[in-house]
């Protein structure tokens, strides 16, 4: 659905409406994932593996079962086989099958009546497990000799020389490399690594299950998807999808984290085996344990340059790690490595390997982040040694409409330029540095994605409007749906109540990821809200008794137009409304839809920090963050995402990594040792917006949720290398790693 | 094993309960009086999701034994409004839009809350490094910061 | 697990020495509440020490404050004459945790705790306070370093606690300070941690020096070699250098996930120097 060709002047669109949820959220009303109970209501526990990698050779729930208050106990064996291997994957994560895969991975269940009864009950769980070898480091898992983690999952073109544990393999580009580097004044290549990082929502996972005896079931769950649980969850149990209603509760944080299941089938098969609802919460511990980290990863980035800073060749060599299924993030990755560069040579390759820890989720950007930051930390370390100005450099070689990007498709309107003329503009650019001070800048950027979205727009006889729509709302998106329905029907944006629905009230909706809701739906929005009216309009032609294209809707009301100008009195929604069923029955505008269209959000993340040379310390001195909104319809929501993933970005920069000891084992579990930015960490973030529209969408919405995550690894990475003189090339940069590179 | 009972004031109110002795305040909140505004984000005392005043002094619940509230006055989120009236925090949280997913939201209010009892007047350090134990994941905490600030203005008439 | 909650010292020691199983004590809680949790500690019986008289007095004797057991750290922060007096020891009380934490922590549990980097002990020790342990036995005091064995475990006996801890009088012109290394601003457990305290005569000559260093071995560590590099100097960079330098030798860190040897080694000097500056200055601003 094209861009809107007449220009208009937004009344609620761009404004920092109120969000609809807040009282509730700022009173502790709203209820999330574990604030819901049920009379009669279960506690489920999870056992889960105590090794790394281990055959799990028998369980004997026995004693469990006998022991008197619990009413379940399951294993991998209360649940079906999967429809699909992909599905078979995410059901033997929740449950381990023949093998406990990674430390934490779950083994066995229970259901119980009190908290202290079901823990008993998992020590009274006897499971014989023969432990073999586990293999965590990209580097030790790609080797020929490397314990292998599942069998007959290797990519078939893995290369000889390399491990069974390759399952993904691929490569993207253009041109001539060889070239092209011929080309250049100057090629550097180098090597990087970083460590895998966990999305951090504050929100533990948690779900509510009841499974009738009629195998009719209800889940209530803090989700990006319900509708996605739906599918997993109803596959998984052997159930017809319309046999389960998944509700979405409010959710304390997702990121992509909360895109799939880990603890919902359980909960369910305890339900149906104990015939009660079934409550079951993870710790924080299990989170880190058993939910999905990103990818952790081992790249080389080879990029050529002449002396006036054209780059003339770029490769990529990108190795992740997604745990212990085959994860095809490595796509995005390689996808968005190069992606900010109009080049004529250029080649991402790549591949996944299993390792023995869980299963990777998706992480804002997934992939995208630690392919960016290899490339913009070459591109720096060029500009630093051929003395160039680092903007300047991005410019000359930016991507704008017409490039053929480095992952195929050609470039149509974007902001990249905008956004790096911005930051050049801006006075933090030019604002002076002290000693142990350094400046660093990345680009960044995200695809975007529209995806299957229903929207129902119904009018109440009051006049009043409800929206439903199938998208939790982990960003402040129900204002901007309903700034958007407002705008269209020229109504107050207080007179829209815009709720997300359960599975069984509304057609399929693709999970909130992607940053699609804004786009996605709320184009359909905009085209439910133009449904309506036609609808309304059609009412009123009939009313007046004159042509339907001679009634026009402007303002939030229906108006005579043409040869029947001034006739009648316009009518207001309310009016309309009230008399709906009389003139033909209830009213309502409806849009199903696959959108397409989405748009490239770019962005630019300047950065200065001091580094304390004795300490390896660093302080975030100043941070600006530059990016391509397309149409901000919420200015505020806008910035939260640009400040928000930011902040998860410098988290991963110098902080933020799962550590494992030789025994394969996860050393740092909790906030404790898990150290994401606390607010004395830094400093006011200051978000520019820039609007340059998104063709593909009627107001020029583009996705502005996950490209904020993507600048600050590199950007922060480039300060650093700058105020200490010295070039890094590994995440996280904590204090022993910078202190140890600056004593060289 | 037998339960303790406590008696406690609650947001100023008297109640009376049943514990076991290793469940914490937090699981009674939450669990048996259905007061789930304060959220379990860590169980650890890492995150502040779970903040409460505890005789007027900001703590964790999940911190503090069920049974120590015993002849002691807590305070949590749902005391904060005065009925349909909010804070000035709570409004100005709501002005600057210092809350994305809003899990963290009731802990951060409770300790700015107690913060500006003890200082009507911190600087913007001080309230970062107050708030240090309350994390927040979506935010960045810019807003929020903001937002403490903009109330502590107004409480003092500023 | 038993919950008792006795309301004097004898009921206390009496239900502790009586215990058969595994007892543990209730001050602050913020240890023993994760431990529990975590399945890490499993009493039989918890003894909640706050409901005891006077425990949570701040009462001056003999120049210096007694300081009862439940005092939790923010309390230490709003007491203008401790602060005055033991700066260092209440920055580090202040460190622990987070504001919320340090709502409920205590000197005497962070103490008895016994962590390697436990943010008060290095202060408490570099400021010779002194902990009245009571017990069967009767009423004892014992030198806070005397109190941490090793990682976890501390030197009281069945049936013993800590009702209060002394941080003595100070002569004229000194002062103490305390300083950790953390990779955030707030929150983390000490990477490594310094306390130093010192007395300066008239003329500004160091007379007295104590120096703590603490995440740098199993317990906290003493370095007397530290301390003589300062006394009888006035703290020029060489005496400073050789304080630091010394303090690095003593040290004997693992490498974990907070910070590798090297690391240890190289930022404790940096730590104990920083520490014994703002000591110094401290110390000179007091008559």
């Amino acid at each position: 659905m094209a861009l809107d060709t007449e220009k208009r002047d937004f009344k609620i669109v761009g404004t920092r409406a109120p969000r609809p949820d807040g009282i509730d959220k700022v009173t502790g009303r709203a209820q999330f994932g574990a604030d819901k109970s049920a009379p009669g209501m279960l506690v489920g526990q999870i056992l889960r593996s105590p090794h790394a990698h281990a055959r799990i050779k028998s369980i004997d729930t026995s004693a469990a079962e006998a022991l008197s208050g619990v009413k379940s106990v399951i294993t991998s064996a209360d649940f079906d086989k999967a429809s699909n291997s992909f599905n078979q994957d995410a059901l033997d994560n929740c449950m381990a099958r023949e093998k406990a895969l990674y430390h934490g991975h779950a083994v066995a269940a229970v259901a119980a009546i009190s908290p202290s009864v079901a823990k008993q009950a998992l020590k009274l769980i006897k499971v014989d497990y023969e432990v073999l070898p586990h293999v965590i480091e990209v580097e030790d898992a790609i080797k020929p000799d490397a314990p292998i983690v599942q069998e007959c999952r290797q990519a078939a073109d893995t290369p000889a020389g390399l491990s069974q544990n390759i399952t993904h393999q691929m490569s993207f580009g253009h041109g001539d490399l060889d070239a092209g580097f011929a080309k250049a004044d100057l090629v550097i290549e180098r090597s990087f690594k970083t460590a895998a990082t966990h999305q951090g929502y504050i929100e533990p996972h948690a779900c509510l299950a009841t499974m009738g005896s009629d195998g009719k079931a209800d889940l209530w769950c803090c989700t990006q998807g319900q509708y996605y649980v739906r599918e997993l969850c109803a596959d998984f149990l052997g159930m017809e999808t319309s046999q389960l209603r998944v509700t979405a509760s409010e959710i304390g944080g997702g990121f992509g984290g909360k895109t799939t299941v880990f603890i919902e089938p359980v909960a369910l098969a305890l339900s149906r085996k104990a015939g009660k609802p079934v409550k079951l919460v993870m710790t924080r511990d299990e989170v880190f344990k058993a939910t999905g980290p990103t990818i952790s990863t081992f790249s080389d980035v080879k990029i050529g340059m002449t002396k006036d800073g054209r780059i003339t060749a770029a490769h990529a060599m990108l190795r992740y790690q997604g745990g212990a299924f085959p994860c095809g993030t490595i796509e995005f990755g390689l996808m968005s490595a190069f992606a900010a560069y109009d080049l004529e040579a250029v080649t991402a390759e790549g591949f996944n390997v299993m390792t023995n820890r869980p299963r990777q989720a998706a992480y804002r950007a997934p992939g995208a982040p630690v392919a960016i930051y290899p490339v913009e930390s070459v591109v720096d370390e060029l500009c630093q040694q051929l003395d160039l100005d680092p903007l300047d450099v991005r410019l000359k070689n930016a991507a704008s409409k017409g490039t053929k990007s480095s992952y195929g498709p050609t470039f149509d309107d974007i902001g990249l330029v905008a956004t790096l003329e911005a930051a050049k503009a801006h006075p933090h650019y030019s604002a002076p540095l002290g000693p142990n001070q350094g400046r660093g800048l990345s680009c960044g950027f995200w695809f975007n994605f529209g995806g299957n979205t229903s929207v129902s727009l119904n009018l109440n006889a009051d006049g009043t409007v409800g929206i439903v729509e199938g998208n939790p709302d982990i960003g402040g998106s129900r204002a901007s749906i309903s700034q958007m329905a407002a705008e269209e029907l020229g109504i107050p944006y207080d007179n829209i109540r815009t709720t997300i629905a359960d599975t069984s009230s509304l057609g399929f909706n693709d999970v909130t990821d992607g940053s699609r809701v804004t786009f996605a739906v709320g184009l359909a929005t905009i085209k439910a809200a133009r449904d309506a009216i036609q609808k309304m309009c059609k009412r009123v032609a009939k009313l007046w008794d004159i042509d339907e294209d001679a009634v026009v809707w402007e303002d939030g009301y229906a108006k005579p137009a043409g040869p029947n100008a001034g006739d009648f009195e316009p009518m207001s929604i309310a009016e309309i409304a009230a008399m709906a069923n009389s003139t033909g029955g209830p009213i309502a505008g409806h849009h199903e839809v696959n959108a397409d269209g989405a748009g490239v959000s770019f962005g630019v993340h300047l950065v200065d920090l001091e580094i304390d040379p004795e300490t390896g310390h660093t302080t975030i001195l100043r941070y600006t963050v530059f990016q391509d909104a397309g149409k901000a319809v919420n200015p505020d929501y806008v910035e939260g995402q640009m400040q928000g993933g930011a902040v998860q970005g410098i988290g991963w920069a110098l902080n933020e990594e799962y550590i494992y000891g030789d025994d394969g084992l996860l050393q740092n579990p909790g906030f404790l040792d898990y150290r994401i930015p606390v607010a004395s960490d830094l400093p006011p973030i200051e978000a520019v917006i820039l609007e340059i529209p998104n063709p593909g969408h009627p107001y020029g919405v583009r996705g502005v949720g996950e490209t904020s995550i993507v600048p600050p690894l590199a950007a922060l990475s480039n300060g650093v290398s700058r105020a200490i003189g010295h070039r890094m090339y590994q995440l996280p940069m904590s204090p022993p790693k910078i202190l140890k590179t600056i004593k060289g | 094993m037998s339960k303790i009972h406590v008696t406690t004031t609650l947001n100023g109110d008297q109640v009376e309960y049943l514990c076991e002795p290793q469940e914490t305040l937090l699981d009674v909140l939450r669990n048996q009086l259905d007061l789930t505004g304060s959220k379990e984000g860590c169980g650890s005392g890492d995150c502040g999701a779970c903040s409460v005043t505890l005789n007027g002094r900001l703590v964790c619940s999940c911190l503090v034994l069920a049974a120590e509230a015993e002849g002691n006055e807590i305070d949590t989120i749902e005391g904060m409004a005065d009925g349909e009236q909010l804070h000035p925090l709570q409004q100005k949280f709501l002005d600057h839009a210092a809350l994305q997913c809003g899990v963290c939201t009731p802990g951060f209010l409770v300790a700015a809350k107690a913060l500006l009892a003890k200082n009507p007047n911190p600087t913007e350090v001080e309230v970062r490094y107050w708030l240090a134990g309350n994390l927040c994941r979506c935010t960045g905490y810019d807003k929020i910061i903001n937002a403490v600030m903009d109330a502590a203005a107004e409480m003092r008439g500023a | 697990m038993r919950y008792a909650a006795p309301t004097s010292v004898s009921e206390a020691t009496r239900l502790l020495t009586d215990e058969p199983g595994l007892s543990k004590i209730l001050a602050g809680g913020t240890d023993i509440l994760v431990q529990l949790k975590a399945g890490l500690a499993e009493p039989d019986l918890l003894v909640d020490i706050k409901h005891i008289d006077g425990i949570y007095d701040i009462i001056p004797e003999n120049g210096g404050y007694r300081i009862g057991a439940a005092v939790p750290g923010a309390a230490l922060g709003e007491h203008a004459g401790v602060k005055a007096l033991w700066p260092g020891v209440v920055e580090a009380l202040e460190l622990i945790g987070s504001t919320q934490v340090q709502g409920r922590a205590t000197m005497a549990g962070n103490l008895c705790n016994a962590s390697p980097a436990a943010d008060s002990i290095p202060a408490m020790v570099a400021a010779s306070a002194v902990a009245r342990v009571n017990g069967p036995e009767g009423e004892r005091d014992c030198p806070v370093q005397d109190i941490p064995l090793s990682p976890g475990r501390n030197s009281l006996a069945k049936g013993e606690f800590i009702t209060s801890i002394l941080l003595p009088a100070r002569p004229a012109h000194a002062s103490d300070a305390y300083l950790r290394f953390i990779p955030r601003t707030e929150m983390d457990i000490a990477v490594v941690s310094a306390g130093v305290s010192l007395a300066l005569d008239d003329s500004g000559v160091c007379t007295e020096a104590r120096v703590a260093i603490g995440a740098v071995a199993a317990t906290v560590l003493l370095v007397d070699a530290a301390a003589d590099c300062l006394i009888g100097t006035k703290l020029d960079e060489a005496a400073l250098d050789a304080m630091g330098q010394a303090c690095s030798a003593a040290a004997t860190p693992i490498s974990d996930k907070r910070g590798t040897v090297e690391f240890r080694k190289d930022v404790v000097a940096v730590l104990a120097k920083r520490a014994a500056k703002i000591a110094h200055t401290r110390a000179g601003e007091q008559s």
